[in-house]
């Protein structure tokens, strides 16, 4: 019979730790804990460890990736039976998204997510389209309210384009989701 | 034949589908923003695509996984409707296409966040949010280009004229759909195809477009497989490094 030893049992605090410092690969400012992504982190009594991951958008090219970084980093610090597990429901939200993913979002230049969550019922048969109520998005430039969509789709699915009408910049607004 | 199995092919062929056809359009919008759109849109369906059919190969318990669903099976075993695969054409077939396509989708998608079968509740619940995304955005360009230029209101008058044929087979519900009606699993057609109308009749209004009659005979046979002769090109270079190469993986 072949035993795994692990050097050191691992804590489950202590993953959440690790997992902090794992940058989200298109964003590389803001980790995948900040991101929300992570949803649980379990260690088990034969010490393998489970981390359970949530897709931002269905199609994000980056989950791959991010599964890979956070075997990577993992691996690096010793923990040596590892799962990472997808988990769909309750889907993602950029609610989950922590305040300090969002400073470091302005920081970096894209508008974080303003509302909670997308409402989905906007468009629901006998909501009158234009009475949508649009968000008001601060420029993370110059913080003037003053901006305009340009696109609903930006460079990566969780982005959409706007312009500010005071400073002239462009930029990222992560959506609602 | 399992009608569940049936049921979830649908609704990955859809994705895939059209995913496939709006990607053919990366590169070549008309305008940076739109182009980024359509391919946003091609990305999300194809995520979507990847949940219904590995839930599909799982139901149907021989062992095919998404990868074979998608690029293995020949144009009459594939299960989406014929909207999906009407060519791209000129931008307004492109827009009236997609706008018909996301009407449904969205209310299809809300129906069944309260399927009996948690697994297609959870794709529900995680397509919604993205399903939005697009309804808005092509109902707003419909505006847009409907209430637009002469030349903007008529081609998008002669494209939903063109395309409306094709808008019912959605509703026209076979023994697949009524079973899964019946198990809870699907929302009925009546109600669906009066949410779809309902919004679509909203949006032309206010694009300045008619609503062209109900009275037509709707074109059917692809929930079936019974495909138009456009489906197989369509296949033919979506399939081809799968069919050359078998088995080959990057």
């Amino acid at each position: 019979m072949v035993t795994v030893v692990d050097a050191s049992p691992v804590t489950a605090a202590q993953v959440w730790t690790w997992l902090g410092e794992v940058p989200d690969p298109e964003i590389p400012v803001i980790s995948v804990v900040d991101l929300g992504i992570v949803r649980d982190v379990t260690v088990a009594d034969d010490g393998e460890c489970t981390v359970t991951i949530t897709p931002t958008y269905s199609g994000c090219p980056a989950m791959e990736v991010i599964a890979a970084d956070i075997e990577r980093a993992l691996r690096e610090r010793g923990v040596g039976s590892l799962r990472i597990a997808t988990r769909l429901s309750p889907a993602w939200t950029t609610d989950w998204m922590s305040d300090a993913g969002k400073a470091a979002l302005t920081s970096y230049g894209i508008a974080p997510p303003v509302q909670q969550v997308i409402d989905i019922s906007a468009l629901s048969h006998g909501v009158k389209r234009h009475a949508i109520a649009q968000p008001v998005v601060a420029c993370p430039h110059c913080g003037s309210t003053h901006t305009r969509v340009t696109s609903q789709f930006g460079s990566t699915p969780c982005k959409a384009l706007y312009q500010c009408l005071d400073c002239r910049e462009p930029f990222d607004y992560f959506k609602c989701h | 034949m399992d009608a569940k199995f049936e049921y979830l092919l649908r609704q990955g062929d859809n994705a895939l589908i059209l995913s496939q056809q709006l990607s053919q359009l990366c590169g070549k919008g008309p305008a940076l923003e739109e182009d980024m759109a359509l391919t946003n849109v091609a990305l999300d369906l194809l995520g979507q695509t990847r949940l219904w059919l590995t839930y599909a190969g799982e139901i149907e318990g021989h062992g095919r996984d998404e990868d074979r669903l998608a690029y293995l099976r020949d144009a009459r075993d594939f299960r989406n409707c014929l909207l999906v695969e009407q060519p791209n054409g000129d931008y307004a077939q492109t827009l009236t296409r997609q706008f018909l396509f996301d009407t449904w989708h969205y209310f299809l998608m809300r129906g069944l966040l309260a399927s009996s079968d948690r697994r297609i509740a959870e794709i529900a619940e995680k397509s919604i949010k993205e399903v939005t995304y697009h309804l808005r955005r092509s109902g707003d360009l419909v505006v847009r280009l409907g209430d637009g230029t002469d030349v903007s209101h008529r081609k998008m008058q002669d494209a939903l004229d063109d395309l409306w044929t094709y808008a019912g087979e959605m509703f026209i519900y076979d023994d697949v759909d009524q079973a899964m009606v019946e198990a809870g699993v699907a929302p009925a057609a009546a109600p669906l195809r009066d949410a779809f109308l309902g919004h679509v009749a909203e949006v032309l209004a206010e694009a300045t477009l008619a609503m062209p009659s109900l009275d037509v005979y709707f074109q059917r046979g692809g929930k079936q497989g019974r495909h138009t002769e456009r489906l197989g090109y369509i296949l033919a270079e979506m399939q081809f490094l799968q069919r050359a190469y078998p088995g080959v993986e990057w």
